[in-house]
């Protein structure tokens, strides 16, 4: 914890756990994609479905999804700015079960045919945790280079990937591992204390075993 | 961050470092930052606090419609001299309510420890530096004091409504300004610590029961008492009078407090105000998704 835990961060009101937090699950989830969003199906869970609307929930997870970062004064309006942008959007409430209160699920599509389904909360203070990729479980927070391996369940992934990270001289900070049944799709799931390279993701996912590659930095791509 | 009053006051007394010099050098450490870098980053949370104060806009109203234009109000009675608190403190009082109007209609501010509490921190600051005349680079030191010691609220009680109650809001940010102010007097680490207890005592149990789970009622009028709770408690301390309970003690019992509080009245808008009649009314009047 430093200073700026206490002093900060600099948002858009009124909550930091129900717009910032928000604002900031839309921002990993749309990198977490790879591509700008076209349509975006959101699931709103426990507070976040009580409160939400009158937080401005929707409005902040919008704006993430668009690239504004948590204090852009554009959040407000970020519905005419999704409509501008061609980002279809589609609210609606949901009961994920015994998760956090502060949860959401997104259904992203966008370019290339690309897709992604994120489930995630917001933990308190704007800090948030991706929760479930994809179906299958992860917890990391987005504040680390994030590396997301989808793989199938078979000896040896794990050696490939720490040793191209070792050889990169990349700190493992966290490391996870889920499986939906034996021998069937795996995710591996590591926070790194130093960006992964473009080539070395490259790398990675053209392995044999390996479904998908999904990397997640720290490069600010918000938008001007 | 420090986890006690006592493990700063006794570094201030063994290198002769200030309370912010001792907050701003672990930041330092921390965050892998110049000392330069880290005065300059508070700096900027100090700005962003002053153009959030300038850009208040009365014509707004909250997502609820329950809050909006009643710092235009204050403003207008401080105008006229019909404030009996008079005008340096009626400038607290409206820097306040402006702050905490403009984070429940959205628009951008410092959470200060938290979004719901960012009224009080910057309505005393900016208030004693346009009237009594601060230099700048006091007041982000100042900042830095306040930082200081809401990070030992954060390590030895909390500062999330959910956890604590708004003690762990209001009361913290209250907390927090005391002790600026108690440095901007001049006074040592010590005095800080018990400026700082001060006003959370008088904060101690105090319900986080927002109307239909809201930062608006009753967050927004809460970082008056705040902010007026902050200056009073610095002048104490600054005149002589101590925390009969040591402040690090305070604030343990702040804690304990914090867990004996019903589920109802930590900000899950079930208890309190949130369950008045009028309350529950408004609360079904907020359409969902």
């Amino acid at each position: 914890m430093n200073s700026f835990d206490i002093i900060g961060p600099v948002m858009v009101g009124p909550s930091s756990s129900h717009t910032a937090g928000a604002a900031k699950i839309g921002i990993i989830s749309r990198k977490l994609l790879g591509t700008p969003v076209r349509k975006a199906d959101i699931f709103f869970h426990g507070s976040f479905l009580a409160t939400g609307k009158g937080h401005g929930t929707d409005k902040a997870l919008i704006a993430g999804l668009l690239g504004f970062p948590v204090d852009d004064p554009r959040i407000p309006d970020s519905f005419r700015y999704a409509e501008e942008a061609g980002l279809e959007y589609h609210l609606s409430g949901i009961d994920l079960g015994d998760v956090h209160p502060n949860s959401v699920k997104l259904l992203l599509t966008g370019d290339e045919g690309k897709s992604i389904e994120v489930v995630a909360a917001s933990v308190g203070g704007g800090a948030i945790r991706v929760t479930e990729l994809d179906g299958l479980p992860a917890n990391f927070s987005g504040d680390y280079p994030t590396l997301v391996v989808n793989n199938l369940d078979q000896p040896g992934h794990v050696t490939e990937i720490t040793s191209m990270l070792g050889h990169k001289s990349i700190n493992i900070a966290t490391m996870q591992l889920h499986r939906s049944s034996k021998g069937g799709k795996a995710v591996i799931v590591l926070e790194c204390d130093q960006e992964v390279p473009a080539d070395a993701v490259r790398w990675l996912s053209r392995l044999e075993g390996i479904l998908k590659v999904i990397y997640l930095g720290l490069a600010d791509d918000a938008q001007p | 961050m420090y986890q006690s009053f006592q493990e700063i006051i006794n570094i201030e007394k063994s290198t002769g470092s200030s309370f912010w010099e001792i907050v701003r050098d672990n930041d330092c450490t921390e965050m892998d930052l110049t000392k330069e870098e880290a005065f300059r980053r508070m700096q900027a949370m100090y700005e962003a606090m002053k153009s959030a104060d300038a850009s208040y806009d009365a014509s707004l109203s909250s997502a609820s419609g329950l809050v909006g234009g009643d710092g235009e109000k204050i403003a207008g009675a401080r105008r006229n001299g019909s404030l009996l608190c008079g005008s340096f403190l009626g400038l607290i009082m409206e820097k306040a309510v402006k702050m905490g109007e403009s984070n429940a209609c959205m628009k951008r501010i410092v959470a200060a420890p938290t979004a719901g509490s960012c009224g009080v921190v910057p309505a005393v600051f900016l208030a004693l530096e346009e009237e009594k005349g601060y230099p700048a680079d006091q007041m982000v030191k100042a900042l830095y004091v306040s930082a200081g010691i809401g990070g030992i609220i954060a390590q030895r009680a909390s500062i999330s409504g959910a956890a604590g109650g708004c003690q762990a809001e209001i009361g913290a940010a209250s907390a927090m300004a005391a002790g600026g102010v108690a440095f901007l007097l001049g006074c040592d680490g010590e005095t800080i610590a018990h400026a700082a207890a001060l006003a959370m005592k008088n904060l101690l149990g105090l319900a986080c029961d927002p109307v239909a789970g809201l930062v608006e009622v009753p967050c927004v009028k809460r970082n008056v008492m705040g902010a007026v709770n902050a200056l009073t408690s610095a002048d104490l301390a600054n005149a002589g009078v101590r925390s009969r309970i040591p402040p690090d003690e305070v604030f343990d019992a702040m804690r304990s407090i914090g867990k004996a509080l019903p589920e109802e009245l930590k900000e899950t808008g079930k208890g309190g105000l949130a369950a008045t009649p009028t309350g529950l009314a408004f609360k079904e009047s907020i359409r969902g998704f």
